[in-house]
């Protein structure tokens, strides 16, 4: 700890205004983290907080499963100058608008966050993923399809790639896609015969967009369109749909811990990230608590232990090879973590800035499309 | 004098009972059918069957073989036998169901007994009205009741979804399981959300109640100045939408360092809890007999002493029913804690709406049905208190 203290002294505002409120034992002793719920927030819980929380007893945290609204409700409690969170878990594209609008505090990675065990500096260890300042990014998810297996109408076929959702011939059913233009409107153009790489710049022009709706309107009188992770799971366990896209946690807790007749595909899985900002302007001493929290919950070892308890992969390089096997079913997480090369045949990768600049129009023209 | 009777005409069973019974079948055929995954099929078994079911009992109610009564039972008894057939045990449940229906709605037809509740002089169209009225009392009670009914089974699901299965339609011992009470009662964060939700709701109804019924009291009394501006300002928390107040209460609460604070909470629920309070409490003083606090005065009582000997016990029922509305808007109160409380603060309802969004457990269910089986509780209560108001009322002199 003093060895710590002096490392951090020698660095920096923050880190020297942290490293002076802990010499003086000025850290706050409850923390409010925020996160998704459900098995993501668990598996935050036993990698990070019962490990930190062992090490200081004294420390109480609390979770908020707030994460949906946090833009909005960091937004509320700035204007209101009452900033109740200290912790926040949020997706790579709103940790860069709240980083843009200044209500996430900006950081310095390799002084903040712990080297590799081999000595890499953090900024190296997490390499592109840093895609904002104030971004601290802990596991990379995808947004891919399950379907179910035992769907008689399809007669033996098997959906093998990503356009089978616009395949109502060969799979007739039900789907569930997202409430949002992110992914669809990529997946409708790669499906409309647009190449991986062409894809953001044919939805930049305004017959791009039409293009990209007109082929999901091929499918709009099938398809059920779900706001929350949990619907497309609860939708396929109960046969109300036969594929539908979600986050591939959620579907390999669907098909291997609740044993469903579901598989899924991982051909164009979307990849995004889930990691945390600091709010701005915490008091000295919750911020001092937050960056001793932080420095431990996004090293090496516990970036690759919560990998145990849900299948995404760690945002460090160097946690990739300590993935291990499942906290209760013992199987190997490997094969079942969006990064797996295995998996990773066909990725596509989601343009965090495009969809910054273009989101508030695409969202509008999605939901005037979706009203018709 | 020879007794008048009247006889209705029995109404024709070819032109009459048969369609109406067919179409009534048919119907029950299709619901049926669209479950099983074919409609026509469904549609048109429904319909043959009732109508044979239809003729059967005509024929026989004709020949005096079996009463009115007699209708129901039969219908089970083909439905039921049909459904197990083709359904299994189920199918046994719902097919005796379908039968009570069908058999009692052929006899109900044929004997006329349609008529029963009408004047004998009505027309046609009346006669036609009076049943439909009756049809669209039913079917608005059917599914006001329907979604609360459906959730209970769903709770004891032994699985982790909303989803009847095939285990659970046998009536499958395996198919059920209490595990969602049991993750209710132990789950640290859902035992935290009742905790707090316990701790909140009824101090909340303490202030409540104890503002409210002041206020009714004062504002009760004809000297009061601008009574009724007042008693709008008291109610508008009822009237306000909800976001709106809880959006103010964020701010306002934030600046005077309430936001995320037990007391704040407490707060907020009261402030929308004394409406409620306020109204029910004025409709009991409406009844109360002012004469009372003058004798009471008259032989020495001070107001305070007045108050609790005389007047509190005559209006206690509305006061009480107050408070339970009280408790009741906090403790299924989710909009304003959200914005009010903070993450220490969640109450039952707000766990259960994160719970919704984030995965969908059926350990909601079962916290719904236990809230159902509360309510439930806690309306028969305030059903009880009114009565017994009401009665008191009768015999105060006022």
């Amino acid at each position: 700890m003093r060895l710590k203290t002096l490392l951090l002294a020698s660095s920096g505002i923050i880190a020297a205004g942290m490293a002076h409120s802990a010499a003086h034992g000025e850290m706050a002793d409850s923390m409010t983290l925020v996160s998704w719920g459900g098995a993501y927030q668990n598996s935050q819980q036993m990698a990070y907080v019962v490990p930190y929380l062992e090490m200081n007893p004294d420390v109480s945290v609390t979770w908020d499963e707030s994460s949906n609204e946090a833009v909005a409700k960091l937004r509320a409690m700035n204007e209101a100058g009452n900033v109740t969170w200290d912790l926040v878990d949020v997706v790579a594209s709103d940790a860069i608008r709240l980083c843009d609008e200044g209500l996430a505090m900006e950081i310095d990675h390799d002084e903040m966050l712990a080297p590799a065990p081999d000595g890499t500096p953090a900024s190296e260890d997490f390499g592109d993923l840093i895609v904002s300042d104030c971004y601290i990014p802990q596991i990379v998810y995808s947004t891919t399809v399950g379907y179910r297996t035992n769907v008689e109408a399809w007669n033996g076929n098997t959906p093998t790639d990503i356009c089978a959702l616009f395949d109502t011939e060969t799979f007739p059913g039900q789907r569930a896609l997202e409430k949002r233009p992110i992914n669809n409107m990529e997946w409708a153009l790669l499906c409309d015969g647009v190449a991986k790489e062409d894809v953001y710049d044919v939805l930049e022009t305004s017959e791009g967009q039409d293009r990209a709706l007109a082929k999901l309107d091929t499918i709009k009188d099938d398809t059920v369109w779900w706001s929350a992770g949990a619907d497309t799971p609860q939708l396929l366990a109960d046969g109300e749909i036969v594929m539908g896209s979600t986050y591939n946690g959620r579907l390999f807790s669907l098909i291997v811990e609740q044993d469903q007749p579901v598989e899924m595909l991982w051909d164009a899985q979307v990849f995004d990230l889930d990691g945390w900002i600091i709010p701005a302007g915490l008091p000295e001493d919750r911020l001092a608590r937050v960056m001793d929290f932080v420095r431990f919950a996004t090293d090496t070892q516990r970036l690759a232990d919560q990998s145990k308890y849900i299948s995404y992969g760690p945002a460090r390089a160097s946690s990739a090879p300590m993935v291990g096997q499942h906290a209760e079913l013992g199987i190997e997480m490997a094969p079942h973590m969006p990064t797996d090369p295995a998996n990773a045949t066909n990725t596509f990768l989601y343009n965090y800035e495009w969809w910054a600049d273009y989101r508030d129009d695409l969202d509008a023209k999605f939901q005037a499309w979706l009203a018709q | 004098m020879s007794e008048l009777t009247v006889d209705t005409p029995r109404p024709s069973l070819t032109g009459f009972t048969l369609p109406l019974t067919t179409a009534f079948g048919a119907f029950f055929g299709l619901i049926a059918g669209s479950a099983s995954g074919s409609v026509l099929i469904g549609l048109v078994a429904g319909a043959v069957i009732a109508a044979a079911l239809a003729f059967g009992l005509c024929t026989l109610h004709g020949n005096k073989t079996i009463r009115r009564g007699h209708g129901k039972w039969i219908g089970a008894a083909v439905f039921g036998v049909l459904g197990l057939i083709v359904g299994g045990v189920s199918g046994l449940l719902a097919g005796a169901l379908i039968g009570i229906a069908v058999g009692w709605f052929a006899l109900w037809l044929h004997t006329g007994a349609y008529r029963d509740n009408v004047p004998i002089y009505a027309t046609g169209p009346q006669v036609l009205w009076h049943n439909t009225f009756l049809f669209i009392c039913g079917a608005v009670f059917f599914f006001l009741i329907a979604p609360i009914l459906t959730i209970i089974p769903l709770s004891f699901n032994a699985e982790n979804f909303f989803t009847f299965t095939p285990e659970m339609i046998a009536l499958d011992p395996e198919g059920y399981s209490l595990k969602h009470y049991n993750d209710f009662f132990t789950n640290p964060d859902w035992q935290q959300a009742l905790w707090n939700s316990v701790k909140i709701a009824p101090a909340a109804t303490f202030i409540a109640v104890s503002l409210g019924t002041l206020a009714a009291i004062g504002l009760s009394q004809s000297h009061v100045p601008f009574r009724r501006a007042i008693m709008a300002i008291m109610i508008s928390p009822m009237i306000v939408p909800l976001i709106i107040s809880a959006a103010g209460m964020y701010f306002f609460y934030s600046r005077i360092g309430l936001q995320g604070t037990y007391v704040g909470v407490v707060l907020a629920h009261a402030a929308l809890g004394i409406p409620f309070v306020i109204i029910t409490v004025t409709a009991t003083l409406v009844g109360f007999d002012r004469s009372l606090t003058r004798a009471a005065a008259n032989m020495g009582a001070n107001p305070v002493t007045t108050f609790f000997k005389v007047q509190m016990p005559l209006i206690l029922p509305g006061v009480i029913s107050g408070g339970l509305f009280a408790f009741i808007t906090s403790f299924d109160e989710v909009v304003v804690v959200i914005f009010v409380g903070s993450a220490n603060q969640q109450t039952l309802p707000w766990q259960m709406f994160t719970g919704l969004r984030e995965q969908i457990s059926p350990t909601i269910l079962a916290v719904a049905t236990i809230l159902v089986c509360l309510s439930i509780a806690l309306l028969t209560t305030i059903e009880l208190l009114r009565r017994r108001s009401e009665k008191m009322r009768g015999l105060s002199p006022g």
